[in-house]
C-alpha cells in the first residue's frame, strides 16, 4: 500500500513505534506545502496527525489536507487526554482520534476501520457489499458471517461481480475476464455459473447477482451500500 | 491451475476442514472414496494418491494394480450435510472428484470419468460443447429385512397418512442441501407411483452434470438413512407401477449458439440436430446395455408405463425413445432433445459419453433421421412396427450385451478396457441371473406342472 502522511517530522517515538509494529508504510512531513511534495503518485493512504498542544500546527495541517481538491481521506487525529475539548466544532478535520499513548492494537484497529470504509489501504483486501463479505487474502466469502462454500469458480465469479457493483457485464466479457481464454464451454458457463450462484446465495439473497434481460449479469444496485447488511 | 490449487488449499485451512475425501466412480457407477488429511493434500493436488485399483470393479488389470487418484480442484466443495450435523465443533468435511491415472501421469483406461472427458475433447475439437439435465427418479422406502419385500412410505396399508409427508420432507431436505452445495433443481415433485419422486436438474456441462448426479446419488440416500429409511434408484423396485427413469435433456452449442436450433424450422430444430438424433437412434440398441446396464433395468423397459420399448422419435409422445420437446417461442437456445431410456441407476459418465458419440457419429456421417412416430407405438402390432420401420430395444440385458459386442462406436468410445471388462462383468451377472428360480415360476408352475 502507499504510505500513510504522518506529521509532525520527526513523529513522536511513540506513533512510530506503533506505525511500524503494525506494518503500516508511513512518511513524515513537516507542512502543507511537504505533503504535497513528497505526495505518493497515487495519492497518500491516509493521514495520522499529532494535534500537538503548543501550537494549532497540527490543526492547520488538517484543514489544509480537508481543503485540498481531492479532501485527504481517512484522517486519524492524535491528542492529548487534556485537548479532547478542542476537537468541538473541528469534526470535520478528521474521520476518527485517537489519545497518545494509545496501544498498538488501538491504533491499528482504528486505523483498519477508517480504511474499510474509505476502502483503502491494507484492508482493500476485503470485497463488502450489504450482508455479503469476500475476503480475498482467505479466498473465503461470507454471507452475515456464514461463509458461503464455493468451488473455486463460483468464488472468482461472485469476486468479479462483486468488486463492480451496479455494472452490467455480458456473459463474454465474464467469460473471458473471469474464465480466461482457455475455457471452451460457451457463454452458456456463464448462466450455469450464476445458477450456482444464485442457489447457495439462497431465496433471500439470489437478488444479489441480476439479469439483465438480453444483455448479461449486475450484480447490486448501481451505489455501493457499505455497511448496510449486518 | 495455480490459483484453483491455492484456492482449495487456503479454504481447507481456512474453514477447518479435517478430511478431504477423494470421490471417484468404479465402471459400473458406484461412488468410491477415500479420505486425506489436510496434510496430505498439496501433494494430492500435484502428484495424485496412490491407492490399490485391484479392489475396484473394472479397475483391475494384469501387470500392475496401482493407480492415482488425482483430485480435480475445480470440484472442491465443502460437504453441508456432514459441516451440519455431525461436527459439533465447526470443523467441516469436504469433498472433490478424482480422475484416475496411471503411475505415469496419463489417464487410466478404466477410469469412467476420463471417458466422458474424452469424449468431450472429440466434441470441443469440432467445435461443441455438449449438456446435460437429467430428471432423476427414486423411491423412498422404510427399511425392512433386506431379502423382504420393499415397502413404499406412503402406500397406504402400511403407514398412516402422515408418513406421506415424511418422503416430501425428505425430498425437500434433499432438494435445500443440494442447492447449498450449488446444484441447481429445476423442480421436485412426487410422481405417480406410491413413494416416488422425482428431482429435475437444471443443465450444465456434461462433465459436471455427471458428477452432480453421483452427488444426487449420495445425497439423497443419506438424508434418507438419516430418518431411517432408505431410498433406491433401483429401475424397478415394483411390479406393476411404473419404474425410474433417468430422461436426461441433451443440447450441443457451438459457441453461443444452440446448434440444435434453427428458428427457420416449423418446430425450431435443425438440421444438425436431426442428425444427431439419427445417430442417437442408429446406435441406440447397442448403447443400451450401458444406459441400462442391469437385469432389472429390463423390467422398467415394458410397454404401459411410459418407458421406451421401440426405437423412435416424436415431438411429443411419451412413448417414444428420443423426444424433441418444443422450445416456447424465442426461447431459441431452449431447443433439446429428451433421450428417454437411461434409469437412475446407470454410470452418468458412460451413459453421456455414449450418447454424444452416437449423437455426433449421426452429425459427422450425416444420418438421415427417419418419420416422426405419430402414433401411440404401445398399441402397434410387431407387424405394424416392422412395416413401419421400427426396431424394439434389446428387451433384456442379455440381448443389450450382444447388441453392444458388436458395435464398434461403443468400443471405440469406452476404450477397449471398459468395454471388455464390462462386457465380461454383465455376462456373468446374465449368468447368475438365469441359474435363478423366481417366485413367478414357483407361483405359475410349480401347481400346475
Amino acid at each position: 500500500m502507499d504510505p500513510l502522511l504522518v506529521f509532525p517530522d520527526p513523529p513522536p517515538e511513540w506513533l512510530t513505534g506503533v506505525l511500524d509494529a503494525a506494518a503500516y508504510p508511513w512518511r513524515a512531513v513537516a507542512d502543507a506545502n511537504m505533503a504535497g511534495r513528497l505526495e505518493p503518485e497515487d495519492g497518500w493512504a491516509g493521514a495520522v496527525v499529532v494535534a500537538g498542544s503548543e501550537s494549532d500546527a497540527g490543526f492547520l495541517l488538517c484543514r489544509a489536507l480537508r481543503k485540498r481538491e481531492s479532501a485527504l481521506a481517512p484522517l486519524l487525529l492524535v491528542v492529548e487526554k487534556g485537548q479532547l475539548g478542542e476537537l468541538e466544532l473541528r469534526e470535520d478535520l478528521f474521520d476518527d482520534f485517537v489519545v497518545a499513548g494509545a496501544s498498538v492494537a488501538e491504533v491499528e484497529a482504528r486505523l483498519a476501520h477508517l480504511f474499510w470504509r474509505t476502502g483503502r489501504g491494507k484492508q482493500h483486501d476485503l470485497i463488502v457489499y450489504g450482508p455479503l463479505a469476500l475476503n480475498l487474502e482467505t479466498y473465503q466469502a461470507a454471507l452475515s458471517g456464514r461463509p458461503l462454500d464455493l468451488t473455486f469458480m463460483e468464488y472468482e465469479l461472485l469476486r468479479f461481480l462483486a468488486a463492480h457493483p451496479g455494472k452490467v457485464f455480458t456473459r463474454e466479457v465474464l467469460l473471458s475476464r473471469v474464465w480466461g481464454y482457455e475455457y471452451f464451454g460457451g457463454a452458456r458457463t456463464v448462466d450455469v455459473h450464476v445458477r450456482r450462484l444464485r442457489a447457495k446465495l439462497g431465496e433471500e439473497h439470489a437478488h444479489l447477482i441480476e439479469t439483465v434481460r438480453s444483455v448479461g449479469y449486475r450484480f447490486g444496485s448501481v451505489r455501493w451500500l457499505p455497511g448496510s447488511g449486518s | 491451475m495455480q490459483s484453483q490449487r491455492e484456492y482449495v488449499l487456503r479454504t481447507v485451512e481456512e474453514r477447518g476442514v479435517r478430511f478431504v475425501q477423494l470421490w471417484f466412480t468404479d465402471v459400473l457407477g458406484t461412488p468410491k472414496s477415500f479420505a486425506i488429511t489436510p496434510a496430505e493434500l498439496e501433494n494430492a493436488l500435484d502428484e495424485g494418491m496412490t491407492f490399490d485399483g485391484s479392489a475396484i470393479d473394472g479397475f483391475s488389470r494384469v501387470q500392475e494394480s496401482d493407480v492415482l487418484a488425482k483430485p480435480d480442484p475445480k470440484t472442491f466443495q465443502i460437504l453441508p450435510l456432514r459441516s451440519r450435523h455431525s461436527d459439533p465443533d465447526g470443523s467441516s468435511v469436504a469433498r472433490v472428484f478424482c480422475d484416475i491415472l496411471n503411475l505415469d501421469g496419463s489417464p487410466f483406461e478404466g477410469c469412467p470419468r476420463q471417458v466422458l472427458r474424452r469424449s468431450l475433447e472429440r466434441a470441443h475439437g469440432l467445435g461443441y460443447s455438449f449438456y446435460a439435465a437429467p430428471e432423476i427418479e427414486y423411491f423412498y422406502f422404510a427399511s425392512s429385512d433386506p431379502g423382504g419385500p420393499p415397502k413404499p412410505l406412503d402406500g397406504g396399508s402400511y403407514f398412516e397418512l402422515t408418513v406421506a409427508d415424511l418422503a416430501s420432507d425428505l425430498r425437500k431436505r434433499t432438494v435445500l442441501t443440494l442447492e447449498d452445495m450449488g446444484i441447481p433443481v429445476e423442480y421436485s415433485q412426487h410422481e405417480d407411483a406410491p413413494s416416488q419422486h422425482e428431482i429435475d436438474l437444471r443443465y450444465t456441462d456434461a462433465l459436471t452434470m455427471a458428477d452432480t448426479v453421483m452427488t444426487v446419488r449420495l445425497v439423497t440416500k443419506e438424508i434418507a438413512q438419516q430418518e431411517g429409511v432408505y431410498a433406491s434408484f433401483m429401475p424397478k423396485p415394483l411390479a406393476g407401477v411404473q419404474g425410474s427413469g433417468m430422461h436426461t435433456h441433451f443440447s450441443l452449442f457451438e459457441g453461443d449458439k444452440n446448434a440444435f436450433n434453427d428458428p427457420g424450422d416449423e418446430h425450431g430444430l435443425s438440421a444438425l440436430g436431426r442428425q444427431f438424433i439419427a445417430g442417437v437412434l442408429e446406435h441406440a440398441p447397442e448403447i443400451t446395455a450401458v444406459t441400462n446396464q442391469w437385469v432389472n433395468s429390463y423390467k422398467r423397459l415394458v410397454i404401459g408405463y411410459e418407458a421406451p420399448v421401440h426405437v423412435s422419435w416424436a415431438y411429443n409422445n411419451r412413448s417414444a425413445l428420443v423426444r424433441v420437446p418444443i422450445a416456447k417461442r424465442g426461447r431459441s437456445e431452449s431447443t433439446r432433445i429428451e433421450y428417454r431410456a437411461p434409469d437412475p441407476a446407470c454410470n452418468p459418465y458412460l451413459t453421456f459419453a455414449l450418447v454424444l458419440a452416437a449423437g455426433l457419429r449421426g452429425v459427422e456421417l450425416g444420418y438421415e433421421l427417419p418419420p416422426e412416430a405419430s402414433s401411440n407405438l404401445y398399441s402397434l402390432t410387431p407387424e405394424e412396427l416392422a412395416s413401419e420401420g421400427i426396431r424394439p430395444l434389446p428387451s433384456s440385458l442379455a440381448d443389450a450385451l450382444t447388441a453392444m459386442e458388436g458395435s464398434e462406436l461403443v468400443a471405440e468410445t469406452l476404450g477397449e478396457h471398459v468395454f471388455e471388462w464390462f462386457l465380461r462383468n454383465k455376462r456373468a451377472e446374465w449368468a447368475a441371473y438365469k441359474r435363478e428360480v423366481t417366485p413367478f415360476e414357483i407361483a405359475r408352475y410349480l401347481p400346475a406342472l
